[in-house]
């Protein structure tokens, strides 16, 4: 059996070397459940949405005072080859909200005495994901997991996706933001106006709640759906960072990076979403369609299946998925009860290693075996993950990363991990003992042709290097 | 032996002298002197770098591997330098190398991590010292001399002490050496999933990182490096370069010749580097322990007991020697039935060598360096 390496790997996020023992693998888990911290120091240090919506308010500022500089404005050398659109992004504050916002999250996750939640904190960040793409959000990033995804891990999964889809990084990635209702009272005022003005719905974030974070592709819902749903969201924007007409309307006591409903911007009247009628006034509309979407039964079906797959394999067994389903139909979602029912179930129990870790997991669970610090002397948490091809919430589409086997075996990203693993292992040199250590690492799950791989290394840095290259260590 | 210049100054002039006087007065007055210590990670095959080829038991026991060192520089009567020493047999010639056989540290047995420990803590056990030999003889060196880096990612224990020491790690240089790759195919190949990922990601990967790859050219790059680091009035003194991948249980013949060679070109391109210095520079080159006698059955050898170390500078007092007490090869006269005896303390003769090559008194040499003697 190997139920404790499965527990500090698949469930946890590997072990440290000075980690106690385990006991029950079971226990283990459960106790993490009420011991989650959502908001431990590090990440409750970092300055909240108001600071980020200002670093985006001061670059836009420069950028119009360099816009209407520019024809007079000397470039520097070092700035000649960069794109206009990079050369003010450096200077910014922007990106070091976004850095600062990234080694928080790896130092919580090396040090967290909790790596299940931690992991499931992951996994909900992923599953709702944002791309930092588009500089209105880049900053706000970080702050999306930490704010909204991970006080609300251990609630209703119709709160986790409020949550998620009322904080302004969803609302801006997925263009929520920009939405009129088409017969909305300031869309009507402005076509007075403005014959051709290019006001409307926008439909980005409607789709991809269904698509992606409830009921899932091809589930039976239609186009009019998607339309119906877009108009029962519009209203619901970011204050302070759009321009012209809407930010007239904000309210007065809105600040720079707040979420708000601004009802002129509401589509007025009933919406019929998957046959049902919606005639709430106002923001109650789109949380009502929410708040059922989040308990649909192909919602239920949609998570459980890609939380076994999680915890299981590229094919999750059907059995685990039809559980979890039932779990999840019986408590309206209630999100603990899943995490314990997965704890209780077989399938997570059953055989080997079958996944391969991701840059993240793999680099994390490196760091903890070793309680790095920090991976170099001087760490860019963005630029090691974007180097190991899963750079931080930036995905690129709104379906997160794919959770397969084969999304993250590549030939190169093993060359790279050996590459890295030698690197961090000629650091440690002869100060870690691999021979002393794998066996707390790997646990149960250690094969003797590995353990005795790793004795035979030519020096100690060699086998720490093999250890962290080890088949058994790339999985989880 | 070694010893001799020091034996004559001590049987000599300074005799009177020699209890009263801080000693590194001495050493202080001369030109600043360089000491690189070249640790062989993985056990070298002291029986093919100086092969006993003179030794009647030899072809018998080394079989495949009798004629590795045809074609090598005949030392004497009784030793053969591997062929790919081309710049060490020169300086064997002209008396700037010298090699000292049948030697090991106090460990006797036979792990990589515990023999280096010892070699480089200079301790009696493994794990004895958290301190190295070269990081306690930077105490008795003037303080001008003191200065030390490593060519290494972090400092490794040999160079630890009380005295900081800087490193340097060319980052350009890619990290998965040969040897770990090779160790890695063996680990992956019963993996589905991995064996073919990682043979496409070696064919695309240049195997440029150890001091033989490249044709040798990555030991005259690190041995330039070396010497730049070195030269400056202001750089360092004392040097520790660290080599892997010597560690040949298999096709010993090919992968040694290729590591002999970059290490080759790398004492060749300090001695080139240094110029002038070369004269005033001492290079030591040492493993943890030897291998086997006899060649394995898969053209290589397995991890033995004594092997042989090897001594360069442009100031050598016993160069173009081999010295040896020499145990020979026959089985009743092997270490266990299986190794090379060794005969003498490797932790003497190093530090015989260093007392001689910065002038200081031979006994507090190696009292400061090896305390648990």
């Amino acid at each position: 059996m190997s139920t404790h390496y499965l527990a500090a790997n698949r469930f946890g996020l590997g072990r440290r070397w000075d980690d106690p023992a385990i006991g029950d693998p079971q226990d283990w888990l459960t106790r993490q459940l009420g011991a989650f911290d959502p908001a431990p120091a590090a990440i409750a240090a970092l300055p909240g949405r108001a600071a980020i919506a200002a670093a985006y308010l001061d670059y836009r500022e420069d950028r119009q005072t360099m816009r209407r500089e520019a024809a007079d404005m000397p470039i520097s050398e070092e700035e000649k080859g960069m794109e206009p659109e990079l050369r003010r992004l450096s200077r910014s504050e922007i990106r070091r909200h976004y850095v600062d916002a990234a080694g928080a999250r790896l130092a919580n996750a090396v040090a967290t005495p909790t790596p299940f939640p931690e992991r499931l904190t992951h996994f909900w960040a992923n599953h709702f994901a944002v791309s930092a793409d588009k500089i209105t959000m880049i900053g706000f990033a970080g702050n999306y997991e930490f704010e909204a995804i991970r006080p609300n891990i251990m609630g209703k999964f119709a709160d986790l996706l409020i949550a998620a889809v009322r904080h302004p990084a969803m609302l801006l990635y997925l263009d929520q933001a920009l939405s009129f209702g088409p017969d909305s009272p300031v869309a009507q005022r402005v076509r007075r106006r403005r014959k051709q003005a290019k006001l409307g719905l926008n439909e980005n974030l409607a789709r991809e709640i269904l698509e992606l974070h409830t009921l899932g592709v091809r589930t039976g819902y239609t186009q009019a759906d998607v339309t119906a749903f877009a108009k029962a969201l519009t209203g619901l924007t970011v204050a302070g960072l759009g321009k012209g007409a809407g930010q007239r309307l904000m309210p007065a006591n809105a600040r720079p990076g707040d979420t708000v409903f601004i009802a002129q911007l509401h589509e007025p009247g009933a919406q019929t979403i998957l046959g049902k009628r919606y005639d709430q006034p106002g923001a109650r509309q789109g949380e009502a369609v929410l708040r059922d979407l989040a308990v649909h039964p192909a919602t239920a079906t949609h998570i459980a299946t890609k939380l076994a797959r999680h915890f299981t394999g590229d094919i999750p067994p059907p059995a685990l998925v039809e559980r979890l389903t039932v779990d999840f139909r019986q408590t309206g979602g209630d999100l603990p009860s899943l995490y314990s029912t997965l704890i209780a179930s077989p399938e997570p129990w059953a055989g080997g290693a079958t996944m391969f870790k991701s840059p993240w997991d793999w680099t994390v669970s490196t760091m903890r075996a070793l309680k790095l610090p920090a991976i170099g002397e001087k760490q860019n948490v963005p630029a090691i993950f974007t180097q190991l091809g899963q750079p931080l919430w930036r995905p690129g589409s709104p379906a997160g990363y794919d959770d397969l086997v084969a999304t993250w075996a590549g030939s190169a990203a093993l060359m790279q991990r050996v590459e890295i693993a030698s690197r961090i292992a000629g650091r440690i040199g002869d100060r870690v003992d691999a021979r002393k250590l794998a066996p707390l690492i790997v646990a149960d799950a250690m094969p003797p042709d590995i353990e005795q791989a790793i004795t035979r290394a030519d020096s100690p840095g060699q086998a720490l290097a093999m250890l962290f290259a080890s088949p058994v260590f790339l999985r989880r | 032996m070694i010893l001799s210049r020091r034996s004559i100054i001590l049987s000599g002039i300074a005799v009177a002298a020699s209890t009263a006087m801080p000693r590194f007065a001495y050493a202080a007055a001369g030109t600043a002197r360089r000491l690189v210590f070249v640790i062989q990670r993985g056990a070298a095959d002291g029986l093919a770098v100086v092969a006993p080829t003179g030794d009647p038991a030899f072809a018998a026991a080394r079989r495949a591997l009798a004629d590795e060192t045809s074609g090598g520089a005949k030392l004497d009567g009784l030793f053969t330098l591997h062929p790919a020493l081309v710049t060490g047999a020169s300086l064997f010639a002209a008396k700037q190398a010298h090699f000292a056989h049948a030697v090991a540290t106090a460990y006797r047995d036979r792990s990589h991590f515990d023999g280096q420990n010892v070699l480089e803590g200079g301790g009696s056990r493994p794990y004895e010292r958290d301190d190295g030999w070269v990081g306690r003889l930077l105490i008795l060196l003037p303080a001008a001399e003191r200065e030390a880096i490593a060519i290494a990612p972090a400092v490794p224990l040999a160079l630890r002490g009380t005295v900081p020491v800087g490193t340097y790690a060319p980052s350009r240089l890619p990290q998965a050496d040969a040897d770990l790759i090779a160790r890695l195919t063996a680990m992956y190949e019963g993996d589905a999933l991995l064996r073919p990922l990682w043979e496409s990601a070696v064919k695309t990967q240049e195997l440029t990182s150890d001091i033989g790859g490249n044709n040798g050219r990555n030991g005259a790059e690190l041995g330039k490096l070396a010497a730049s680091l070195m030269l400056p009035a202001d750089g360092a003194r004392v040097m520790m370069v660290e080599t892997g991948g010597w560690d040949t249980h298999s096709a010993q013949r090919g992968r040694l010749a290729v590591q002999l060679r970059g290490l080759d070109q790398l004492v060749g391109a300090l001695r080139t580097g240094l110029g002038p210095v070369w004269a005033d520079t001492l290079v030591i080159v040492a493993t943890e322990f030897g291998r086997t006698i006899e060649v394995n059955g898969t053209g290589g050898t397995d991890h033995g007991t004594a092997s042989t170390a090897m001594f360069f500078g442009g100031g050598l007092a016993d160069g173009g020697r081999v010295s040896a007490d020499w145990p020979g090869l026959a089985v009743p006269a092997r270490y266990q039935g299986r190794d090379l005896k060794p005969t003498r303390s490797l932790e003497r003769v190093v530090a015989g060598a260093i007392a001689q090559h910065y002038d200081l008194d031979p006994a507090r040499v190696a009292r400061t360096l090896y305390p648990d003697a």
